[in-house]
């Protein structure tokens, strides 16, 4: 990342932190877009503890997803593990194409209201890009450095953990960052049924037709998929440095 | 009699309906050098394969030093095998410490040993350790490379390494440094090396004995100035190259034993000279004779005539 890129990430964390820790003195910034005497800024319940709840909610939601989709891609790309390949892929595409609205309104009868139902739909809405990305991280490698691997008397296990996956974690940690980035865009339906997320503010906001609420939901939500976006990034970079491919 | 260090006996590989080998008898004296050269889809490298199972044949026995390779588990045996192949292999994502270190770090060698090795391995392929040890193989050039890829096959000093085209992907001239240090340091270790190649002037210039494959057969096996006098089949005369015959058998052979007194003018040659090589010099400097030295040390001379004998056929 350039160096102004850098400086304007930091610039938007403060600008975040700060909005966060003190809501009403952005009020004045908020003003216009509440109709009439309505307050400017959500305060039903704080706005930091309905983002730490978000970012709980999609940090676990990610963590499952990540263990599910590697575990997958490595099963697949097992010589005993072939025959996964197609079923790992299918469940992946469903999880991806199927509306994670339509997710929830299934989950709800049976996990009940609540943050399980969304906790659901992000895990199986985050599966494909980890799981894609995995493989082709996987897939990709040098077959003559597996093959040195293999010569040298190294097991199964200590290819997959000591050359295979280090040299595919690059990938495999784009493929969790768009997961995140969706995830943390998606988490906000899970409001709907009573998740607590940024969510709330938005739907309080188009139930009572305050823009103010829906702006200031939104935003935040935007500013943290930025930076997460951002952080990834960093990590990758340092990942490909590691593998001594790119420098 | 002593047990050969490997010893492969009526083995064969078929994939599918293909038998890439078929029957190869072979053995190989502790302490030698066999080359196995052949064209593509000879079964050469899967033959070599075959020895430390990275393929399982699907008859016949291999032994190592007396005992059939089945009896241990496959990446036990490998770790006892240096393997080293074209494109070196190296993992990017390790220093080349780390990678030199890797079969004494999956044998569980102290940490102190494991250093003094590593710096003992890039001191043998003249690289200076402190200024190699925590590169990336990235930061190598391609010779640089191939010679870690080598030290790290010999890092465990494993009794036999077995090489898949060590040198395919190398230009001529450090191709050449190359396969003179690996019989340098070959004579110094004594590992017996089994060595795939296609080039057949790589296989006389390296092997004790030299087999040739031909569609997964062993055609001929034999030490390289035999294999150049009378080819078993013509195919191992056409990768002899037909018409250069005289000149790979004068390549093989020094000039020491044709040393005779009296005097030649001119600049010597040292001793150890290939009889090839002081042929091309006698016919260059327009010499019919050679004074030959030894460490500066006048020995006497070799005539052009005692040179030219020695492309007759044996």
């Amino acid at each position: 990342m350039s160096r102004t890129g850098l400086l304007a990430k930091g610039a938007l964390l403060a600008l975040l932190g700060a909005f966060l820790l003190a809501p009403q003195r952005f009020a004045g910034l908020l003003r216009p877009f509440a109709p009439g005497d309505t307050a400017p800024i959500y305060t039903q319940t704080p706005l930091l503890t309905l983002t730490v709840n978000h970012l709980l909610l999609v940090a676990v939601a990610t963590l499952a997803a990540s263990v599910l989709a590697i575990g997958f891609a490595v099963a697949a790309t097992r010589p005993a593990g072939r025959d996964v390949l197609p079923f790992a892929r299918a469940l992946a595409n469903l999880g991806q194409t199927f509306p994670p609205v339509a997710v929830l309104a299934l989950a709800v009868p049976v996990f009940g209201f609540g943050p399980l139902p969304t906790l659901v739909a992000l895990v199986l809405y985050g599966l494909l890009p980890i799981f894609e990305t995995t493989l082709t991280g996987l897939e990709g490698l040098d077959p003559a450095l597996m093959e040195a691997a293999r010569g040298m008397g190294l097991t199964d296990r200590q290819r997959l953990v000591q050359v295979e996956l280090p040299l595919a974690l690059p990938m495999i940690l784009a493929g969790i960052r768009l997961s995140a980035v969706i995830g943390l865009a998606t988490a906000t339906i899970g409001s709907t049924v009573a998740a607590s997320t940024l969510g709330e503010v938005i739907i309080s906001g188009l139930l009572t037709g305050n823009t103010a609420y829906v702006l200031q939901g939104g935003l935040v939500v935007s500013a943290l998929a930025i930076l997460i976006d951002a952080a990834f990034h960093i990590l990758e970079q340092g990942a490909a440095q590691r593998t001594g491919l790119r420098s | 009699m002593q047990d050969p260090m490997i010893e492969l006996a009526g083995i064969s590989r078929v994939f599918g309906d293909r038998a890439v080998v078929s029957d190869v008898n072979l053995r190989v004296e502790a302490g030698a050098v066999l080359t196995v050269v052949g064209t593509s889809g000879s079964g050469k490298t899967t033959l070599l394969r075959m020895i430390n199972r990275l393929v399982e044949p699907s008859a016949g026995t291999a032994r190592i030093a007396g005992r059939d390779i089945r009896a241990v588990a496959p990446h036990v045996l490998r770790r006892g095998i240096g393997y080293a192949i074209q494109g070196h292999g190296l993992f990017p994502h390790r220093t080349v410490a780390e990678n030199i270190a890797v079969v004494p770090r999956l044998l569980g060698w102290d940490r102190r040993r494991i250093d003094a090795r590593v710096d003992a391995l890039l001191g043998l392929f003249n690289l200076d350790p402190a200024a190699y040890r925590d590169r990336l193989p990235a930061a190598l050039s391609g010779g640089e490379q191939q010679r870690i890829g080598v030290a790290r096959a010999l890092a465990a000093e494993p009794p036999i390494l077995l090489m898949d085209e060590p040198f395919g992907a190398l230009d001529p001239i450090i191709r050449r440094q190359a396969q003179a240090d690996l019989r340098a340091i070959q004579r110094r270790t004594g590992t017996t090396i089994v060595l795939v190649t296609h080039d057949m002037d790589e296989a006389l210039r390296l092997g004790d004995r030299i087999a040739v494959m031909d569609r997964g057969r062993l055609v001929q096996e034999a030490d390289p100035a035999a294999l150049i006098a009378a080819p078993a089949t013509p195919f191992v005369g056409a990768l002899l190259g037909g018409g250069d015959r005289a000149f790979q058998l004068m390549a093989l052979r020094v000039v020491d034993d044709l040393v005779e007194a009296g005097p030649a003018p001119g600049a010597p040659i040292p001793a150890g000279t290939s009889v090839r090589a002081a042929l091309a010099e006698s016919l260059w400097s327009q010499r019919p004779a050679l004074p030959v030295s030894r460490d500066g040390v006048l020995l006497g001379r070799v005539t052009r005539a005692a040179l030219e004998a020695q492309g007759a056929r044996p």
